[in-house]
């Protein structure tokens, strides 16, 4: 892989899809002209959060109208941007959208919806049941969306399809603002979390967050990218809309592989068959 | 007070990004606010100076003919400080006019008149001005049930409702406010000589420290009683948070078709925002 993504950290009205569409044209736009091969969008990033019942009014079919423009410009880009799916069953998803060549390549339904403290999208969302990697023309990527990545469920499976990024669509909101510690506390354990994936897994870890206000919920923002090694790859913003542009070099993945194995040496039917145990399912076979 | 201490920098920036969005969004840039010559609304005072521009907040001083004469002087400094426009409207005679007709002797009505004459005046000026009202309430006060529904409660956005009263003194103390705000005994100033320490029966000091292990870090009474807190105070603050709630929401609408507001026809004020 040697690609330019660019992660577009971008605020949503709340329920006004058109509008919000129409703010992705314009960054699709400016990304095409910069030469940059990806632009990720967050989380929801066509609808806004908290949606409550407008989420069943902006619900669209995977192949709706309202995509389109998104299938369209995706000839000269590659997007992933967040919408609410509504599913051939009529159940409706948190899903994320993954555009090339003028298709959707894939969506990424959420698998962790998060219905605690201030969230409850159980309310009003189904959940996803699968971790696809995504084979895109520019690399294997595993898509994540917010809470997904608290899970390491899905990271882990990414790792064993040998994905080469994860990108991690989210609609964090901040909070935690006790201490002197110069960031929120809810940002300072994304970033803990990101480094820790981006170890377990030796694979670039991509966060793009969302920014604005809903109802006096501040979405924080802070996307960065994370390297093959948990180091910093760059710069992460702050709480104002914007962009990060990163290199994604497959040379550098494979460094990071080869001076530490991991997935080499992962043997995961270790797993399998402690999870069948548990689970009282039939064990696999033996490798 | 290490588990209460906020970043300063930090709230001061989310606040005034909070007051500059939330109002930006329906189309506001402008803020009217009272002040009273106390900390918070000092604090709210500074925030939406520096959210909309000194020139876009107007801070209405709103004594009554009891009030301290330092509340006014203390106010007008506030306002001279941050540099927001101000103007004073004595509510005495529209209180009087009511209190004299009723013949209302009870100083906790006579306060709640005052402070909904207040509600009122602010409300007439954020419609002159094309502005929304800037709540000057704290946490501890919104849980302490310490203030008068639909009077000094009453607001579009509140930078402070998060925010315990030991927090609000560290940000007053950021932004530099004046002295003899900070350092004064807080005051509803509802009739002479009141404490709000006083009335309550205990500090806002102790008060804080056992409301964030209650609220925020979702401590139980016996856990706090077993880790050295009154258990006499704690029972009292429970009491209070639970007797309160009333205040903090919106009145109970009777369902009785299919979709009721606030019960099953669910949309933040950020609606299609």
């Amino acid at each position: 892989m040697n690609c330019l993504v660019r992660l577009a950290q971008v605020d949503a009205q709340l329920g006004n899809p058109s509008s919000n569409l129409e703010a992705h044209l314009a960054e699709i736009e400016r990304a095409v002209g910069d030469g940059v091969d990806l632009i990720v969008f967050p989380e929801l990033s066509l609808t806004g959060y908290f949606l409550k019942d407008q989420t069943a009014e902006v619900a669209v079919a995977a192949d709706a109208e309202l995509l389109a423009p998104l299938r369209e410009r995706s000839r000269a880009i590659s997007i992933v941007a967040g919408f609410v799916e509504l599913g051939r069953d009529g159940r409706v998803y948190n899903a994320v959208g993954f555009f090339e060549d003028g298709r959707l390549l894939h969506v990424h339904r959420k698998v962790h919806l998060v219905t605690y403290g201030m969230f409850e999208e159980s309310r009003d969302l189904a959940a996803g049941e699968e971790f696809v990697t995504v084979e895109s023309k520019h690399g294997r990527f595993g898509l994540l969306t917010c809470e997904d990545a608290w899970h390491v469920d899905g990271a882990y499976l990414y790792f064993l399809d040998g994905a080469d990024a994860l990108l991690i669509g989210s609609a964090g909101p901040g909070r935690g603002v006790t201490g002197a510690c110069g960031e929120l506390e809810s940002n300072r354990v994304w970033r803990t979390l990101q480094e820790a994936l981006a170890l377990f897994f030796r694979t670039w870890v991509l966060y793009c967050n969302r920014v604005g206000w809903e109802d006096g919920i501040l979405f924080a923002g802070a996307s960065r990218v994370v390297d093959p090694s948990g180091g910093e790859a760059g710069p992460t913003l702050g709480f104002d809309p914007g962009y990060l542009d990163q290199r994604l070099d497959g040379a550098e993945l494979e460094r990071a592989r080869i001076k530490t194995p991991l997935r080499r040496d992962e043997r995961p039917w270790i797993l399998a068959r402690a999870l069948h145990q548990r689970l009282g399912l039939q064990p696999p076979e033996e490798e | 007070m290490s588990g209460l201490d906020i970043d300063s920098v930090l709230v001061t920036d989310l606040l005034v990004r909070f007051l500059r969005a939330e109002a930006g969004k329906f189309g506001f840039s402008r803020g009217v606010l009272g002040l009273s010559g106390g900390v918070d609304s000092a604090v709210s005072c500074a925030l939406a100076a520096r959210a909309f521009g000194p020139e876009n907040v107007l801070a209405i001083l709103m004594p009554y003919r009891t009030s301290a004469a330092d509340s006014l002087t203390d106010a007008a400094e506030v306002a001279r400080v941050t540099g927001v426009r101000s103007k004073t409207v004595d509510i005495s005679a529209m209180v009087d006019g009511y209190l004299d007709q009723e013949g209302v002797e009870e100083r906790m009505r006579r306060g709640n008149v005052m402070a909904r004459a207040r509600m009122v005046v602010l409300y007439d000026h954020s419609a002159v001005e094309g502005s929304l009202v800037i709540g000057t309430s704290n946490k501890t006060e919104l849980l302490l049930g310490y203030s008068t529904q639909w009077g000094d409660s009453a607001s579009a956005l509140n930078p402070l409702g998060d925010l315990y009263k030991h927090q609000v003194y560290q940000l007053a103390r950021h932004l530099e406010l004046p002295a003899a705000v900070v350092a004064k005994a807080p005051s509803a100033d509802l009739f002479a000589g009141q404490s709000d320490e006083e009335e309550l029966g205990f500090s806002y000091a102790e008060a804080d420290r056992i409301l964030v292990e209650l609220v925020d870090r979702r401590c139980r009474e016996q856990e706090l009683v077993a880790a050295g807190f009154d258990p006499e105070l704690v029972r009292r603050l429970v009491d209070r948070i639970v007797l309160n709630q009333y205040k903090r929401l919106p009145p109970i609408i009777a369902k009785l078709g299919e979709r009721t507001i606030n019960q099953d026809f669910r949309y933040l004020r950020s609606w299609r925002h």
